[in-house]
């Protein structure tokens, strides 16, 4: 079973690595929006170092949503995902291969990512390694949640929207944890009970996402 | 028997494509399904092959329902749909080693080597499959039936669609050569071909 995970997972790196213009994408939007609140806002230290966290993770989101449609669409559109369904591996293990590999080529480099475009707004390094720890925590739920609304809205003409409109609500409170762990640590106060918290989102979303994946990607075949 | 369809009926929408359909399928046996376009053959394919769940009646593989089976029953089975699941970004050898990984079956670059060959598409082995023509996509779907020795259970939706006279002699020699060995398959085409078996049933959808 862990073969299964393993295969399924490169697969979709290397595939990955084919439409290298799709993973930059993301990556290259969530630059460029970092990068201009600073010049549109004007260069107030005090100012920007209050609003780096909700910046930064606000983009880091909206980011991994815009990468969210590519999970199951090109699977879907060509026939592999047909050929998943009736596969000698669980569905599941497909469904969380593919989970992993989206996150390292989302969730990984935003994460990576971010320490860097943070000193832009000169956090101090306590925040920006706390940033970073809440992306870490923070960008698999983003994944393994974008994973039930980008099944759920399979086929779906304007898909795009109604994936925003699913999914959204379920990362409100991972947004909120997350910038607010970094908020606590720039006022000289511990992050850990919103990253515990975000753990708890993890643990969640890790026993219930695939789970509602799968459920509805054979919905969408039947 | 290996395969039983009791009492099966198919909806599309409110359409309902066929009721009361009853097939039994054994060992060297194959099933052709015919009927003109939009009669239900592909709906019958996908419903035999778990993809969808019938309006009415069960599946049974080897008496047991393959609703139960799941993963055990698609162990059993290879299924080549109208989509041909070729990614374009990987090339002909990928795409067979990855259709076959799905399938649980570990192959050797020397075995894959060889069923395209037998396809036809050993120059092309190693080119990306974007730039390969429609019927050789078909082909590169179809080439794992040349590995697929074990798997008892063939279900082919047009699998001639697209093939040259060639090509489809292979094909054609795949399917005698898997009802030789005791295998099942059901299949559509539009085409006449002859396929050597010790029985042939047809159902024939939309009368």
């Amino acid at each position: 079973m862990l073969g299964g995970l393993k295969a399924i997972v490169a697969r979709d790196l290397r595939l990955s690595m084919r439409r290298r213009g799709d993973v930059l994408n993301h990556l290259v939007f969530f630059v460029i929006v970092v990068t201009l609140f600073p010049l549109g806002v004007g260069a107030e230290p005090n100012l920007l170092r209050a609003m780096a966290p909700g910046i930064l993770w606000v983009a880091a989101l909206l980011a991994a949503m815009l990468s969210l449609q590519r999970l199951f669409a090109a699977d879907f559109a060509d026939g592999t995902l047909e050929q998943m369904l009736i596969s000698a591996q669980p569905l599941g293990v497909i469904v969380v291969g593919k989970m992993i590999a989206h996150w390292m080529v989302s969730g990984l480099p935003l994460t990576l990512l971010a320490p860097v475009l943070g000193v832009q707004f000169d956090l101090p390094q306590a925040a920006l390694v706390t940033l970073v720890l809440s992306l870490g925590i923070g960008t698999p739920v983003l994944s393994l949640i974008g994973g039930v609304g980008a099944a759920l809205t399979l086929g779906v003409r304007g898909g795009g929207v109604l994936l925003a409109l699913l999914v959204l609500p379920l990362y409100v409170p991972v947004l909120i944890f997350g910038a607010g762990a970094v908020v606590e640590v720039s006022s000289g106060m511990s992050a850990a009970p919103h990253l515990s918290l975000l753990g708890a989102f993890l643990a969640i979303s890790c026993a219930v996402a695939p789970w509602a994946t799968c459920a509805a990607l054979r919905v969408a075949y039947d | 028997m290996m395969l039983e369809a009791r009492d099966l009926a198919c909806e599309r929408g409110d359409l309902r494509l066929f009721s009361g359909l009853e097939f039994a399928l054994g060992a060297g046996e194959l099933l052709w399904v015919r009927g003109p376009n939009g009669s239900g053959k592909t709906s019958l394919l996908r419903l035999v092959a778990g993809l969808s769940r019938p309006a009415a009646g069960t599946i049974h593989w080897r008496g047991e329902d393959i609703r139960a089976l799941a993963e055990e029953y698609a162990r059993e089975l290879l299924f080549v749909g109208h989509a041909n699941a070729v990614k374009e970004e990987f090339s002909a050898d990928e795409n067979l080693a990855v259709s076959l990984e799905l399938a649980g079956r570990r192959s050797s670059a020397a075995e894959r080597a060889g069923a395209l060959e037998r396809l036809g598409l050993a120059a092309r082995a190693r080119l990306p499959s974007r730039y390969l023509s429609q019927g050789q996509k078909r082909r590169v779907a179809l080439a794992r039936l040349c590995l697929a020795a074990d798997v008892p259970l063939w279900i082919l939706d047009e699998p001639f669609a697209a093939l040259d006279a060639h090509a489809l002699d292979t094909v054609v020699g795949l399917v005698d050569a898997h009802l030789a060995r005791g295998g099942a398959a059901i299949l559509t085409t539009h085409q006449e071909v002859t396929i050597a078996t010790r029985a042939r049933f047809t159902i024939a959808l939309g009368d």
